[in-house]
């Protein structure tokens, strides 16, 4: 069973291919990993499947539905959420008004009851609040709750992202390069965390230039180079693999 | 609650001061204090839009003239021409009329200021879902850009045409029965009344916006302002949220609109011009922008000041001043603000876990 399936998806800028014909499935429950150089087309593919690209060609299927081409907002209702790899949060909200965020897909509350204070939005504040602290309970940042995210370092921002695309209790997480600008010790807790949230039942994409990362945690990876996908396997296969070694940890290592 | 503190101040405010003046005997201070009221509950609209969900408008002074326009124009419309006509027979049977002779005691038939009043308010709202819907696609210089020619086109709607009294503007205006015995009109016997009037209002009217911004709706326009492509990522349909913040801000001015004009008896063009809509922009941006309760002091105490002509022939000119001041140092002022409020905390932060665990 599939969580996300992408066919012949492709995308150009210009007269650059940016994703060229790439198609593969993300099974349920599974980390799945893009890797690959800068520039072979990675945050590109990210943002088709998010909806804040729409493809040239090719299909996106989300939980056995089609969103290609969906607006973003759309396809978080559907249970998607997303981190950004350069940290997007309100600066002048408390962490855990930033996470409260996340529970907007899960809760109702329009302007006129918000205006009103109706009697049944506090019970829903009440749910937004006690989920969004687990999920910051989740990920260690309590003590940050009411501070402004804007003045926090910048490993707990990174959490509080997280925090936020997990409130919102998606089918699939998306992380765009999440290890970046995380020392080693913090991506090792990185590496970790992830597993723990598939262990809790949510898909997820991780798309990452670092391969310490990925190696240990992934159940599949998915190859790409100049818009294509070149390989695609288990990270043992993938090690192994003549032309990524070539392609990708080639350039790495020299 | 503490968040609603200025709310409750407006609401006793509007019992307390009327006997406090008149026992100062500055009583004729009310009525300034009335306008000021309903000015202020159109930099409110505004504060939501601008201060909280981050949308520009120079525009406020056209909703407000809309507001005012439509329902003084539906309220002095002479219908006794038309009295044998169905549509308006249907209207006077339901009780939508109302009665009156003009100055030379020729009988007035004309629609209830009620249905003036809301009528009023829908096109305001109907008028904003059209204008914002191509207009919040822009963003910073270019929506103000937008939201100040929409000013212009209205200022010179009301200022052209021959049906709105031109340069001279509406005047007769009914007074408005809210419910029977209380009505929003001029003159010296409804002064405390008027004014308890206009600061339920504006009690009011700030109690729901402090509930908005708290809201699930106020958490969603706040993440938009500091950025749309994370608050999209989130479920959050931005168009949608800035056009509705965008309208319940009209509806404000509307209604301030509106009930300033039966108030004075009379609205001219100078209301709509463009130079009100730096008012109310300059009032939200004294008040701290995101800062219900700013917008509502600064608004109280600039309006009351403009309007007892402390600022003489300058009037324009403080709050065109005012503004240039606020964007030269707001950036700066409020770094430093926060960081030294951020430092207190922090310090009381540490003091408290000396003391052991906090509630």
């Amino acid at each position: 069973m599939s969580i996300l399936s992408l066919s012949g998806l492709s995308r150009s800028f210009g007269g650059l291919k940016a994703v060229d014909g790439v198609g593969f499935e993300a099974a349920s429950l599974d980390i799945t990993a893009v890797i690959g150089p800068n520039g072979a087309g990675k945050t590109t593919l990210f943002n088709l499947i998010s909806g804040s690209l729409s493809p040239d060609s090719g299909t996106v299927l989300f939980d056995g539905s089609d969103i290609t081409g969906m607006k973003p907002f759309k396809v978080a209702r559907r249970g998607m959420a997303r981190t950004f790899q350069a940290i997007k949060l309100s600066k002048r909200m408390t962490a855990l008004e930033n996470v409260m965020i996340g529970r907007h897909v899960r809760s109702r509350a329009g302007f006129l009851s918000g205006m009103l204070a109706a009697p049944w939005t506090r019970a829903e504040e009440r749910s937004i609040r006690e989920e969004s602290m687990k999920a910051i309970e989740l990920l260690g940042i309590a003590e940050y709750r009411d501070r402004e995210t804007g003045g926090l370092p910048f490993g707990i921002q990174r959490s509080v992202e997280l925090a936020r695309a997990l409130a919102s209790e998606p089918k699939l997480l998306l992380l765009d390069e999440p290890a970046s600008g995380l020392n080693l010790r913090e991506t090792r807790l990185l590496a970790e965390l992830i597993v723990a949230i598939r262990d809790r039942g949510v898909s997820i994409l991780v798309v990452e230039h670092d391969m310490s990362l990925v190696m240990d945690i992934s159940d599949q990876i998915v190859v790409l180079s100049f818009g294509r996908r070149i390989a695609q396997g288990r990270p043992r296969e993938i090690q192994s693999n003549r032309e990524v070694i070539d392609i990708y940890l080639g350039e790495e290592d020299a | 609650m503490r968040r609603y503190a200025p709310a409750l101040v407006c609401a006793l405010c509007a019992f307390l001061l009327p006997p406090l003046l008149a026992a100062t005997k500055t009583a004729y201070l009310l009525t300034q204090l009335t306008m000021s009221a309903y000015y202020v509950l159109a930099s409110l609209g505004l504060c939501a839009l601008m201060g909280y969900a981050g949308q520009i408008s120079l525009g406020q002074a056209g909703f407000f003239a809309i507001g005012a326009y439509a329902s003084s124009f539906l309220s002095t419309l002479n219908l006794t021409k038309l009295a044998a006509s169905p549509i308006v027979r249907l209207l006077d049977l339901t009780g939508l009329l109302s009665r009156g002779s003009d100055l030379y005691g020729a009988p007035l038939l004309s629609l209830s200021p009620w249905l003036a009043f809301l009528a009023a308010i829908l096109l305001a709202a109907a008028i904003a879902a059209l204008i914002g819907t191509p207009v919040l696609r822009l963003k910073g210089h270019y929506l103000a850009m937008a939201t100040l020619g929409f000013g212009l086109v209205i200022e010179r709607i009301v200022r052209g045409s021959k049906i709105l009294g031109g340069a001279d503007g509406l005047s007769n205006v009914p007074p408005f029965t809210i419910l029977p015995g209380l009505a929003v009109a001029g003159g010296r016997s409804a002064r405390a009344a008027n004014f308890a009037i206009a600061w339920i209002v504006l009690a009011l009217g700030l109690l729901a916006l402090v509930n908005l911004v708290s809201s699930r709706a106020g958490r969603a326009l706040r993440a938009l302002h500091d950025g749309e492509e994370a608050a999209g990522a989130m479920g959050v349909d931005t168009a949608r949220y800035k056009l509705n913040v965008f309208i319940i801000g009209a509806v404000y001015a509307a209604i301030a609109g509106a009930l300033l004009t039966h108030y004075n008896g009379s609205i001219g063009p100078g209301e709509a011009n463009v130079m009100k809509s730096v008012r109310y922009v300059a009032i939200v941006a004294v008040g701290g922008m995101a800062n219900l309760t700013g917008t509502l002091v600064a608004g109280l105490a600039l309006n009351f000041l403009s309007l007892r002509g402390v600022f003489g022939r300058f009037d324009d000119a403080v709050f065109g001043l005012i503004l240039i001041a606020v964007m030269l140092f707001a950036e700066d002022g409020q770094r430093l603000l926060r960081s030294s409020l951020g430092a207190l905390t922090a310090a009381r932060g540490r003091a408290g876990r000396r003391k052991g665990p906090q509630a």
